[in-house]
């Protein structure tokens, strides 16, 4: 059996009408979830013995910016067992946008949804410790956000008083 | 110099304090290194054998800012580290001197983003900006022997009786 049609009637058996949409762009397995499904589903990559994603190699987001579920989370997580890398992507509705934290499945989580709540103001629940990876505390906004200015806000980092 | 040639002659020469002390000072400017990312590696090939910084006086790189006249900003400041720079700037002994070194440190460079600050001169006095990106070690060394024209101008009461107000106003 194709190890694409493995994972995905898995999944689709589990998880029934939460599995939103699977795509196969360039040969890359994408499953798209139903946001509030998405630590559940987690728990079954890594638990079931046939499949094991058990490594978590990324977090991220995308800004759609005009879309009505603004943001999309994207998870990578990779099986050794299989030898395979898949995508898993949720949609989040803005206003303010939240999902569920995978932390408890794959404890890497942890530092990649910091970094994507700073970039991009996704809140995670349940995550541990959600404070800004790169940008400063008490920075007010989310840089990769599509309607942040490239140059930045003016004001918004403090600088040291010019010296003379 | 022809110095010892002179010395031999006559025994002595004269001259006035002001340029000694500014000759001693501008034959030794030690540098803080501050290479922050790429022009560092410039910076360090500058030291080397072969472009030889110690022909300036200069080889004395110190790790430490209470040892330093000249700090050498090598690379891009972001708004993080700038309040580092300016820790560091500040703990460097009077008189001091500053070379922005390279596109990133001069002006924001190609990082004309959100998180680097868009030249330097905001927050420090900058004597000298080298262009280059990174800019290679002869213009490094063209950088310093701007500034040792430069304080070879100086006079030495220049920096005496400097005002604590600077200082207050630090952030230390």
């Amino acid at each position: 059996m194709n190890l694409k049609e493995l994972i995905t009637d898995k999944v689709k058996k589990k998880f029934g009408a939460a599995l939103e949409e699977v795509s196969d762009f360039r040969d890359d397995l994408c499953l798209t979830i139903k946001n509030d499904q998405i630590v559940q589903l987690a728990k079954f990559l890594k638990e079931d013995p046939e499949l094991e994603f058990v490594m978590l190699k990324d977090v991220t987001a995308i800004d759609w910016a005009t879309r009505k579920k603004r943001f999309t989370a994207v998870y990578h997580v990779y099986s050794f067992k299989l030898n395979y890398t898949l995508r898993i992507k949720a949609n989040i509705d803005d206003d303010p946008p939240v999902i569920e934290s995978v932390t408890p499945v794959w404890r890497s989580a942890d530092w990649y949804e910091r970094e994507t709540w700073d970039m991009y103001g996704i809140k995670f629940i349940n995550h541990p410790d959600l404070r800004r990876m790169y940008m400063p505390e008490g920075f007010e906004h989310h840089p990769l956000r599509k309607d942040f200015p490239v140059l930045g806000i003016p004001g918004s980092l403090p600088l040291p008083h010019k010296a003379e | 110099m022809g110095l010892e040639a002179k010395l031999t002659q006559d025994g002595f020469i004269t001259t006035t304090i002001d340029s000694v002390i500014a000759w001693a000072r501008k034959s030794s400017v030690w540098p803080m290194p501050m290479g922050i990312s790429c022009c560092a590696i410039e910076m360090i090939a500058a030291a080397d054998p072969k472009y030889d910084i110690a022909r300036f006086g200069s080889e004395v790189m110190r790790f430490t800012p209470r040892q330093c006249d000249l700090m050498i900003v090598a690379g891009t400041v972001t708004y993080k580290m700038a309040q580092v720079v300016r820790r560091i700037y500040d703990q460097m002994p009077d008189p001091k001197w500053v070379i922005a070194m390279g596109a990133c440190t001069s002006s924001g460079g190609m990082y004309r983003s959100y998180n680097v600050v868009q030249g330097i001169d905001q927050f420090l006095p900058v004597d000298v900006y080298t262009a280059g990106c990174p800019p290679r070690p002869e213009n490094l060394l063209n950088a310093l022997m701007t500034i040792q024209e430069k304080i070879g101008k100086t006079k030495a009461r220049d920096y005496q009786n400097r005002s604590l107000k600077e200082l207050e106003l630090s952030q230390i």
